[in-house]
């Protein structure tokens, strides 16, 4: 495989990329930084303009401002040297119905004139057997389900060698063995050396197979990383059962900490507190739960760089002071955000479609 | 990584890469040649043509089954089928030029662009990447291809069933000279070639009418009534400085394919008129296919 990178060595390199539909700002000042080999997930709600920024990606929109750079070269300019490279799947998997996937395949193939047509049967052949179309490959897609049009999507992805793959929501439509395989074949693929490029709205698909991950909410780009700095970068808590509620939340307010009435012993933190915070069926006293980053809430702004925003403030610092102030403490737990409380912390919640 | 996948098999992984290619050959023209594949192996295309092969077959068997053509009613050449079997040919391209051959071209030009857009393919087909100038030439020559073999599935049907329903014999031209069939039969070959001159300019008008929806139907009906339109202008006595720029102008003038010795007047006139036409809606269709957004 040929490398030619940038200085940064990234796969994927975007800087002010916006993307403007007449009043409405689709894509507004994105820059995204996928290095080389990684499987970088591209997270979002539905109408957070993923799939713009991906079309622009691959030049088949324009971008009103910014550069989009595609494996060290500059797009659309080199588009001919590097879309070649480059294997997607875009807003779902498109063929031709009245055709058999082989014969779909066929046609994408031949459509590049950098392929070449003497391998083109074989490499048709590997890439059906790959994603388990090798039986239904003479048959027309207009009788494939929708997980096996989305199969021969990404084995249209695989005709050829590829330095970076561009996966539009991969696992769409996909039973629960296709899911697994499809990751399975992300992870084979990112060994071989490739780039994985993979958008989704699951979270727990991003979970398990990628390295480093974005999160794009309403056309803005809110957090970019490895996966692991994302998932520290979310709030700790500390919980505190107490019999001595008030003395507590002095000694919290002291130390610059907003405390705040836990619910029972769950982890969640987010179900309504009872009567007068004074919680019921907790024999050890009150439950009381504060954000150790100061802030109860993120502002959504800013990228997580892994060192902004850590309280210098430790959790046996907040211990001790509680004991020494005469606190009994009956019950102390650390806890930290899962990713989707961190998702839904920058996208914001609920299921309106951002606009 | 964490996984609770077992890795790759390590046949798995040779046959996954595939054989490194020593000399990597263009296939320039691949793209080409699947085009006329793709064009010509569905059913649509064959519904067409065999829609079109079916007028001179109607024509045929009316004539057949009713009384003599009193000389002078009906189309052109229809009183002379009865001696001549050749004259179904003639017949059935003269009366599909008005309507059907249009109808036919404005289905497959429609659809060159906003087919593929409406399928989603488009957008594969761009990322592959087949470049979207080469795209359009492709798709362009595609629909010349069909313009080419339309006429000629009517004359070919025209003479088979004309020598299967009535005797077939030397040919009276219009210029009062005789042929020999063989060359009656080059005539046919030559009015097809005459027709799909024709009819280069209303394709791209199609490829054009085709780069500005997603909606195939949209821009097929839309090339039809622009075919319709310009015959029906060229009727009006009142635009006659308007008719030699009119795209159907010399439509039916193939009337020269007919005489002996053949001129070729209006065949020339016929092909810089088209000629103009492809580079004006070539470069619309340029224009607006390189810029646009994809977004189906």
């Amino acid at each position: 495989m040929s490398v030619a990178l940038g200085p940064a060595g990234l796969a994927v390199e975007t800087h002010g990329l916006s993307k403007r539909f007449g009043q409405q700002l689709a894509v507004d000042r994105v820059d995204l930084a996928v290095p080389h080999g990684s499987v970088f997930g591209f997270l979002g709600p539905n109408g957070s303009g993923k799939t713009t920024t991906i079309r622009m990606l691959l030049g088949l929109a324009a971008a009103s401002a910014g550069t989009v750079s595609l494996l060290g070269l500059e797009m659309p300019g080199r588009l001919h040297e590097v879309l070649p490279r480059v294997g997607a799947l875009v807003e779902g998997p498109a063929f031709y119905p009245f055709l058999s996937g082989a014969a779909n395949l066929h046609r994408l193939d031949s459509a590049s004139p950098q392929t070449v047509p003497a391998t083109r049967k074989a490499r048709v052949e590997r890439a059906l057997e790959r994603v388990g179309l090798g039986h239904a490959a003479a048959k027309r897609v207009h009788a494939y389900s929708l997980g096996m049009k989305q199969r021969l999507g990404i084995a249209n992805a695989l005709l050829s060698p590829r330095d970076l793959l561009v996966l539009d929501e991969p696992t769409n439509g996909l039973d629960p063995q296709g899911t697994r395989e499809v990751r399975h074949l992300v992870r084979s693929l990112a060994h071989e050396g490739t780039t994985v490029f993979v958008s989704s709205h699951l979270l727990a698909e991003v979970d398990q197979m990628c390295t480093h991950a974005a999160v794009m909410s309403a056309g803005r780009l809110v957090a970019q990383g490895p996966l692991a700095e994302l998932r520290q970068a979310g709030n700790t808590r500390i919980r505190l059962v107490t019999p001595d509620g008030g003395r507590a939340r002095q000694v919290l307010a002291r130390l610059g900490l907003d405390a705040e009435p836990g619910a029972g012993p769950d982890l969640s933190g987010r179900a309504a507190p009872s009567a007068q915070g004074q919680a019921l069926g907790q024999p050890d006293g009150e439950s009381i739960v504060a954000g150790l980053d100061g802030q109860g809430g993120l502002d959504g702004q800013g990228r997580l760089d892994g060192q902004a925003g850590r309280s210098a403030l430790l959790p046996e610092e907040v211990v001790a002071q509680l004991v020494h102030a005469g606190v009994r403490v009956r019950g102390f737990a650390v806890e930290r955000e899962s990713l989707e409380d961190r998702f839904v912390a920058l996208t914001g919640e609920g299921f309106d479609v951002a606009q | 990584m964490p996984s609770s996948v077992p890795a790759d098999t390590p046949d798995a992984d040779a046959a996954a890469r595939p054989a490194p290619v020593p000399a990597p050959r263009s296939s320039g023209l691949s793209l080409l040649g699947s085009e006329l594949k793709v064009l010509f192996g569905r059913r649509r295309t064959w519904a067409l043509l065999l829609a079109l092969a079916a007028i001179p077959v109607l024509i045929a068997i009316a004539v057949r089954v009713s009384s003599p053509v009193p000389p002078g009613r009906g189309p052109a050449f229809l009183d002379r089928i009865t001696q001549n079997g050749l004259f179904v040919a003639f017949t059935a391209m003269l009366v599909s030029v008005p309507l059907f051959m249009p109808l036919a071209v404005g289905v497959v030009a429609g659809d060159t662009i906003a087919g593929e857009a409406n399928l989603g393919t488009l957008r594969y087909l761009l990322v592959a990447p087949a470049g979207r100038v080469r795209l359009l030439l492709v798709k362009y020559a595609g629909a010349l291809a069909f313009g080419l073999v339309a006429p000629l599935a009517v004359g070919l049907a025209g003479a088979a069933i004309g020598a299967a329903l009535f005797p077939v014999g030397p040919v009276t031209l219009l210029s009062g000279g005789v042929v020999q069939p063989p060359e009656a039969a080059l005539r046919i070959v030559l009015i097809a070639a005459y027709l799909a001159v024709s009819l280069a300019g209303l394709s791209a008008i199609g490829l054009f009418l085709s780069t500005l929806t997603v909606v195939p139907v949209g821009a097929m009906a839309a090339t039809v009534v622009v075919s319709v339109v310009s015959q029906v202008l060229d009727q009006l006595p009142q635009l006659e400085w308007l008719h030699p720029w009119l795209f159907s102008h010399y439509w039916l003038g193939f009337g020269d394919m007919l005489r002996q010795p053949l001129l070729w007047d209006s065949f020339a006139s016929n092909a810089l008129l088209q000629a103009g036409y492809i580079v004006v809606f070539g470069a619309l269709a340029y224009g607006r296919f390189v810029s646009k957004d994809i977004l189906s």
